[in-house]
């Protein structure tokens, strides 16, 4: 047999989906958005760089609030304030608001878990200087007869020993008061999440014969695992930058301890930079700007760290 | 539906109603031709934006409200910013004037730079004399007797509870008890802790072995921090044995302390604080206008009151404008004036300055005016 020559194709162009107007716009807009958030975040970062530098390369002799001691002396007391009353936070946080998301979602009717959604959704109302009024006012009152309480019957543990407050301003009422502020984002963030379980999934198992816990445990926790993350980042978030609530509750004396009963405290880095930013001259608001530098590497490096181990296991999701 | 409709007209009225809450001023709804002030007086207009001291607050609100009342052409914003905020607004020239609990130092007034003003002369008056009264909360006890060296070593936190032997050494007939002294001090830099500070160097001696300065010195170990006048007066209030010091006007209910000046144990009182700023004597090498008292408590004679805190205003004496110069200089005559330090004293609690101390700061007063 003759080989025939392969018959000669023209090149067609591939065929091009149609772009109408709305889809440009639709889509400019989309990445206009984008740019503009990557852009103030650039330039919230230059200026925190840029007013920071003057911090590093100063005398600190000369510099009000180091007083003599280098900026990082200076400013990890600090860190470690922040760090301990946010953990303390999100330790009271996490477990309560991952039950309110449950109940909402799987436990309770309809008309409850409406109603109570819609209740937790007003305490992210209340601003921040009427949560510290209170936790200063009202609470750390009402909470000092039971720190006094532990104190005498647990104050074997390190972490209830010393001299209890008189007034009850403590890291731990602040703490309480920062749990209590963050609860409505986590709540709404991880009830959103478990709703979005496949139904199939809850139930496979349930007809498999699991009991509600089992199901949850089994079905929706693995989907959920990245929305719990996410929820507890932006929880820590809100709680490592909360300023006016802290600085008014809290007896902030830059102390570094882990005794949360005490008048003797660690400072948070935006309660310090609330404190001293009143009077506050020359290099000492670039020392105070600094801090806030370091605050924002924290906050990075934890969220980073989330997003880390969520990622590692995210071939063990229950998406597969 | 008709709940529906009906809502929504409700709605719009609420926000309607409080939207034009915002529209009031605390300037009078007169009109300009009818000014309140004597006939042949310069009609004023202008606005003034002045930031500073918040111990001065409640006084420059009582003193702008007045001076608004008899001048509608002026607007006067005072906001207390804290004293170092507004030295720093004065120097880049935001603020036409400010408050704050000090002076200008030598090493700022030979910088110089003063953004608000066409030369590099300012005025600088005592306008603001302020108690710092030392308040405790115990229960049953009203007032006690302390000396300098006790309170030293109280906030020093060298003494451990009420029912200590040096204290019941000057109060025999009061009831102590047995119960922990917690101090309490202010977390934010401000001109109170620098007043008590001063006291305590001055008089203390070696029972007050630190500096004294706007930051509390002290390395504390059971001493509450709080923030601002208001958290100084509710942390004392919270506990029980707690003791602080905060601007006599915020006093109040609590017990209050009466220190030992030479022989006598005085409580604090607006008279006895202005005796004390009249005795001392004015800062050598200043300019004309820039009267600065050197508050020494060690000098302080029988009968007045050591802890004082005294707050300047500070403002140029020559401005590029000739309507700011102008609005200044009457704004500041009104505040030296003896109706403007009487209401002070009424809103603010703060001590009247005393007659020859109101000529002296006259005289500064009248070499504000405009750059020619």
């Amino acid at each position: 047999m003759t080989s025939t020559a392969p018959p000669v194709t023209t090149h067609t162009p591939r065929p091009q989906p149609k772009k109408r107007p709305g889809d440009l716009l639709f889509s400019g807009t989309a990445l206009g958005a984008g740019v503009i958030i990557l852009l103030v975040l650039a330039a919230v970062t230059f200026f925190l760089i840029i007013e920071s530098i003057p911090a590093f390369t100063a005398d600190p002799d000369n510099t009000q609030f180091l007083n003599g001691t280098p900026f990082l002396q200076y400013v990890w007391p600090l860190v470690f304030g922040t760090v301990w009353a946010s953990i303390i936070a999100l330790i009271i946080a996490a477990p309560l608001s991952i039950g309110i998301a449950l109940f909402i979602s799987h436990y309770a009717p309809r008309r409850i878990a409406s109603l109570l959604g819609y209740i937790v959704d007003l305490l992210a109302a209340i601003p921040s200087v009427v949560y510290g009024l209170w936790g200063a006012l009202v609470f750390s009152r009402m909470l000092q007869p039971f720190y006094v309480w532990l104190n005498e019957h647990f104050g074997w543990i390190p972490f209830f020993a010393g001299v209890v407050s008189p007034t009850g301003r403590t890291i731990l009422t602040a703490s309480l008061v920062l749990a209590v502020m963050v609860l409505p984002i986590m709540t709404a963030i991880c009830r959103e999440v478990f709703l979005q379980t496949p139904k199939l999934h809850e139930e496979a198992a349930l007809a498999l014969g699991a009991t509600r816990w089992e199901m949850i445990r089994m079905a929706v926790f693995p989907f959920g695992r990245g929305g719990m993350v996410s929820a507890a980042m932006l929880a820590l978030g809100r709680a490592l930058g909360e300023t006016m609530a802290v600085t008014m509750v809290l007896s902030a004396t830059g102390a570094v301890t882990f005794q949360v009963l005490t008048s003797n405290n660690p400072t948070p880095i935006p309660a310090n930079i609330a404190l001293n930013f009143g009077e506050a001259y020359g290099t000492g608001i670039n020392v105070l700007i600094a801090t806030g530098l370091i605050l924002f590497i924290v906050t990075f490096a934890v969220n980073a760290v989330a997003r880390w181990i969520v990622n590692r296991r995210a071939e063990f999701s229950g998406a597969n | 539906m008709k709940l529906n409709r009906i809502a929504r007209l409700g709605a719009v009225a609420a926000v309607a109603a409080l939207s034009l809450t915002a529209c009031a001023a605390n300037e009078p709804s007169g009109n300009g031709a009818g000014d309140p002030t004597e006939p042949g007086a310069p009609v004023l207009t202008g606005t003034l934006n002045a930031t500073g001291a918040s111990s001065q607050g409640a006084a420059q609100q009582a003193w702008s409200a007045a001076f608004q009342n008899a001048h509608s052409g002026v607007t006067i914003n005072y906001q207390p910013t804290g004293s170092g905020t507004g030295r720093e607004n004065f120097l880049a020239g935001s603020s036409s004037f400010i408050g704050s609990d000090r002076a200008f130092n030598d090493g700022e007034l030979a910088t110089g730079g003063f953004g608000a003003c066409a030369t590099d002369d300012i005025v600088e008056i005592p306008v603001y004399i302020s108690p710092v009264a030392v308040v405790f909360n115990l229960e049953g006890v009203d007032t006690l007797n302390l000396t300098p060296e006790t309170v030293a070593d109280i906030f020093n936190e060298q003494i451990d509870k009420w029912n200590d032997p040096v204290i019941a050494a000057d109060n025999p007939d009061v009831e102590l008890p047995d119960l922990a002294i917690t101090p309490v001090f202010r977390g934010d830099a401000s001109g109170t802790t620098g007043t008590f500070t001063a006291y305590l160097a001055a008089v203390a001696g070696d029972a007050w072995p630190h500096e004294d300065g706007d930051e509390w010195p002290v390395a504390v170990t059971r001493s509450e921090s709080a923030q601002q006048t208001s958290g100084v007066e509710a942390a004392v209030t919270g506990g029980n044995g707690t003791i602080g010091y905060i601007d006599a006007s915020r006093a109040g209910s609590l017990g209050s302390v009466a220190v030992k000046v030479g022989d006598e144990f005085v409580s604090f009182s607006a008279d006895a604080a202005a005796q004390l700023v009249g005795a001392s004597p004015l800062a050598e090498g200043r300019g004309a206008g820039d009267l600065v008292f050197e508050v020494d408590p060690a000098a302080a004679p029988a009968g007045a009151y050591p802890i004082a805190l005294v707050s300047y205003l500070i403002g140029c004496e020559k401005y590029e404008d000739a309507a700011t110069a102008e609005v200044v200089r009457e704004y500041f005559s009104y505040i030296a004036s003896a109706e403007g330090q009487n209401a002070a004293a009424d809103a603010a609690g703060s001590a009247p300055i005393s007659e020859d101390v109101r000529t002296k700061v006259n005289a500064a007063i009248a070499l504000i005016g405009a750059a020619d």
